[in-house]
């Protein structure tokens, strides 16, 4: 279906190719995972499928590309739209049309196809992908992640016999993630269709993949295999199957559900077990970094929050978690000011908080922004680091020192939006720190970083919380929220569903429970090195393997 | 095929076809420009205003017709400030005196400030709330039925320009959510979030994010098939596009000869027709080779005829009494007199309300939320 034949691509401007002497032959029905680390080349893979690359990025590809027989060389992307859909990584950038069903059209009217066939399509990917309800909504008033289903139907509506996507989950929630790659896992099994896709959040996707492509970086070779294969080796894997990896269980589990059928005599271990204790702060009362009484926001006749109450202290870590539009964002702004609220009030730092700004907002709380890019203006680092300096009235130097200890590697001449992904988090982190704000609000820091990068925020996030920070992160990655949370609140409907510490909320959840939980319930242990405090890898390996525990 | 009968039942939500929304809100337009007469003019925007909150869609662009509306106050304003400082005093009664500046005798004709009479100013406003009229009737017609719904049933051979079009006009929203997000991020840094220097701050972050995704656009638009070749010759499509050029100039001028009068006849009507032919023939002859299809196009059917009517009927009620009993329609200002009420254009104006009922009912855009319907069952 898909052939790669001694593919090279290279950048101008870059002496290095991307992807160097790449073979690959992908067949029906196949669903392929691509990971890498940001920048490793993955995207670039992808886009080469239907032609993007090289026809709207630029630079050279050797070799040849073709699908079911017609190669990228001598077929434009738009020539190949009948056999390739290509789903962007932010959904809403891709739109054309206003409403959601004119949307779903729009590639098969490219097409040409005859009205009657457009007209039983549309309502057919209206049905597969539950969008049935929204067919008359505008595109800009959708959530993320019907945005994203949107964006699938869009394409899948013309009947592509390979779809491409690029980290399509990153930005859901865990409900919207499960909902689009279980539609994803139908098309496959039904429609034999090839789906390649490119994920950070393996532990969402790596059971459903049937094989993976690892991108290494540098121009290395791919390697490619079955998950089982590659997760055995890979350096980095989702919680479950460390979990698996460090209890020998074989065959490696990729599921919770395999992990569970395993996991009984690691469970029968750990009863009478003292659960892993989390640092929970004691705070008195002026520890309050933020305080929310009846807080009310209002967009029109819609409420974003309904008579939210509650606080953030010193050297707390909190994760807001909740659905898409749950009011998480909005929570967040009303802390800086950038939202007023229509009834009940808000401090920071002991001021109402709509009265902050500039020097002094800086100094009591900071935000980094969904986006960390927006916070970025200068075009070198060296200049962010010295304006951030000048904003705050700190000494000369601060934002670079704080830089140095957050991502050593980074450059001072280098543009920012040169910076990955996750550099460019921590030059808005060391930015937002200058001012040593006792507050800091993250929205969604993990979106599009790989695990490394992650662990690394992981890290920072703890000793800012020693230090005496108090943090509040909004978030959908149940596993960053079960590494370093102390706190979790639940927002539903723009109400407060759960506040509790991590342990209590997250173990008895089926959405947000993270991995380890979920195969360990109902024992109270979060992560994989919670586990091995507890246990120790001593026991774990004498006892090795603990298994037996998988009935047919 | 639906009969009078059915016009606007309940139920049978579904949209009318955006070109009879403009061939009306066109039509109150022609009305208004006939008219200097401020009670008619205030009559005309009353019935856009009552047949949009009528039969508005809940969109984002259905709140356009709010813009608009401020817009036509900005022109009365600017136009009626014009009269105050250039505009040269007609009638008797002086309301006070500017103080005038002498210009140069190169400058003659133009005047600076001097006596300001209550006639010249009535005139200013009279024809300011006109022009405030039309651009209120366009956008009554923008927030009834979208522009790229519009174009949606642009022929094939204009379909290029159309998806341009649609392109530019979802980035208009985009590029205001942009300015909103960076603005936010200037305040996040401490910074002024209004003022000169935060508008040039904010300009670039502004400009290469609309500049990078509408590079994203292009690429997603290309992957999905759009501009796909047809198998049209290149002469033919010369030909074709010629044609199409020389129809839509021609019917331009032809429709201005029609609107404006001392035109010379040959450029009005007769030129309007070989416009439109020539076209009509263009398009039928690119129809032949387009190799895109279209997705449920919106039918023409009763409603839309009561609607586009209802316009048409405005228009020539209007026309025909200027032509018979202009004094109704010119408002005397010296001296100023009460508007004079004619009867044709009281009917022409509650025959223009007509598409309030007639028109069907806009389909829901929002299913209704749970608990939306919970406090709908509890206060009922």
């Amino acid at each position: 279906m898909i052939r790669f034949d001694h593919v090279t691509v290279t950048y101008p401007g870059h002496t290095r190719p991307v992807l160097h002497d790449v073979n690959l032959h992908l067949v029906e029905g196949e669903l392929v995972l691509v990971v890498g680390r940001t920048g490793s080349g993955k995207s670039t893979l992808l886009q080469a499928i239907n032609g993007l690359v090289p026809h709207f990025t630029g630079g050279t590809l050797i070799g040849d590309v073709s699908i079911d027989g017609r190669s990228t060389s001598t077929h434009p992307p738009r020539e190949l739209a009948d056999l390739v859909g290509v789903v962007p990584q932010d959904p809403a950038s891709g739109f054309v049309a206003d409403t959601v069903e004119e949307e779903l059209a729009f590639g098969m009217e490219c097409l040409g196809l005859r009205p009657d066939v457009m007209r039983r399509r549309v309502e057919e990917t209206l049905d597969l992908l539950g969008l049935a309800e929204l067919r008359n909504r505008p595109l800009l008033t959708l959530s993320a992640g019907q945005q994203q289903r949107v964006a699938i139907g869009a394409v899948l509506a013309a009947h592509p016999k390979v779809l491409v996507l690029d980290e399509p989950t990153s930005a859901l929630d865990p409900g919207a993630a499960e909902e689009i790659l279980s539609a994803l896992q139908r098309l496959v099994h039904d429609l034999g269709m090839t789906v390649v896709m490119a994920e950070h959040r393996l532990e969402r996707v790596v059971q459903y993949a049937d094989r993976i492509i690892v991108v290494p970086g540098d121009a290395q070779p791919l390697l490619i295999g079955t998950p089982q294969e590659v997760m055995r080796e890979a350096p980095i894997a989702p919680p479950v199957v460390e979990l698996g990896r460090i209890a020998g269980w074989t065959p490696l589990p990729l599921s919770v559900r395999d992990a569970r059928r395993a996991a009984g005599p690691l469970r029968a271990l750990l009863v009478g077990q003292p659960p892993p204790l989390r640092a929970v702060p004691t705070h008195t009362a002026n520890d309050t970094l933020v305080e929310a009484v009846d807080l009310t926001v209002r967009y029109g006749s819609h409420s974003a929050l309904r008579g939210i109450s509650l606080s953030v202290h010193r050297g707390e870590v909190v994760a807001l978690m909740g659905r898409n539009g749950a009011g998480k964002s909005t929570l967040l702004n009303a802390m800086v000011g950038l939202r007023t609220g229509d009834s009940g009030r808000i401090t920071t730092n002991g001021k109402d908080s709509s009265t902050l700004k500039g020097t002094e907002l800086l100094q009591s709380v900071g935000l980094v922004p969904q986006v960390p890019g927006d916070l970025l203006e200068a075009t070198t680092v060296a200049d962010e680091c010295r304006a951030a300096d000048r904003d705050a009235h700190v000494e000369h130097g601060t934002a670079r020192a704080l830089l140095a200890l957050l991502a050593p590697e980074i450059l001072d001449s280098t543009h920012p939006r040169d910076l990955s992904e996750g550099q460019r988090l921590l030059l808005a982190l060391a930015v937002v720190l200058a001012a040593r704000p006792p507050l800091l609000l993250l929205d969604e820091p993990t979106r599009g970083l790989d695990y490394p990068t992650k662990l690394r925020l992981a890290v920072v996030l703890r000793d800012l919380a020693s230090a005496g920070h108090g943090i509040l992160l909004a978030t959908h990655d149940v596993e960053l929220a079960a590494e370093v949370a102390t706190r979790v609140i639940v927002l539903a409907e723009g109400e407060i569903v759960a506040d509790g510490t991590t342990a209590d909320v997250v173990v008895s959840s089926p959405m947000f429970a993270p991995q380890v939980a979920k195969v360990l319930a109902p024992h109270p242990w979060l992560t994989v090195s919670d586990v091995i405090a507890t246990i120790g890898p001593l026991i774990l390996r004498t006892h090795a393997p603990i298994s037996g525990g998988a009935v047919g | 095929m639906r009969t009078a009968l059915q016009l606007g039942a309940r139920g049978s939500a579904r949209w009318l076809h955006p070109g009879a929304w403009w061939v009306w809100a066109l039509g109150l337009a022609t009305a208004a420009s006939r008219t200097l007469n401020p009670l008619l003019l205030v009559l005309i925007i009353a019935v856009a205003g009552t047949v949009v909150s009528a039969r508005k869609p809940e969109a984002p662009w259905a709140r356009s017709f709010m813009f608009f509306a401020k817009l036509g106050a900005v022109i009365i304003v600017v136009r009626v400030l014009v009269q105050l400082i250039f505009g040269a005093a007609i009638g008797t009664t002086t309301l006070f005196t500017l103080p005038g500046l002498d210009l140069p005798e190169w400058m003659a004709g133009v005047r600076l400030g001097g006596p300001v009479t209550l006639e010249s100013l009535l005139l200013a406003f009279y024809d300011g709330l006109r022009l405030a009229t039309i651009i209120m009737c366009v956008g009554a017609a923008n927030s009834l039925a979208s522009p790229s719904r519009l174009l949606k049933s642009v022929p094939a051979a204009l379909y290029e320009v159309g998806v341009s079009v649609v392109v530019a006009l979802t980035f208009t929203p985009q590029l205001i959510a942009d300015v909103t997000r960076v603005q936010s991020a200037r305040h996040l840094r401490g910074r002024a979030t209004r003022g000169p220097r935060a508008i040039a701050g904010a300009a670039m972050p502004v400009l290469e994010g609309a500049l990078e995704r509408s590079v994203i656009l292009a690429a997603a638009m290309d992957s999905r098939g759009y501009g796909r070749r047809s198998d049209m010759s290149t002469q033919q499509k010369r030909i074709n596009a010629g044609l199409l050029t020389f129809g839509l100039v021609a019917a331009c001028i032809g429709t201005y000869g029609l609107v404006s009068a001392g035109t010379p006849w040959f450029l009005s009507a007769p030129m309007l027709l070989a416009g439109l032919g020539s076209s009509l023939l263009a398009i039928s002859l690119s129809a032949r080779n387009a190799v895109r299809s279209r997705y449920r196009p919106d039918p023409w059917w009763a409603p839309e005829w009561a609607v586009a009517g209802a316009g048409v009927a405005i228009a020539a009620c209007f026309i025909s009494a200027a032509w018979w009993l202009p004094s109704g329609f010119s408002t005397q200002v010296d001296p100023p007199t009460w508007p004079a009420l004619p009867a044709l254009a009281v009917i022409g104006l509650l025959l223009a309300l007509t598409p309030a009922i007639t028109a069907p009912e806009v389909p829901r855009m929002y299913a209704l939320r749970a608990s939306d319907r919970e406090l709908a069952g509890a206060s009922s």
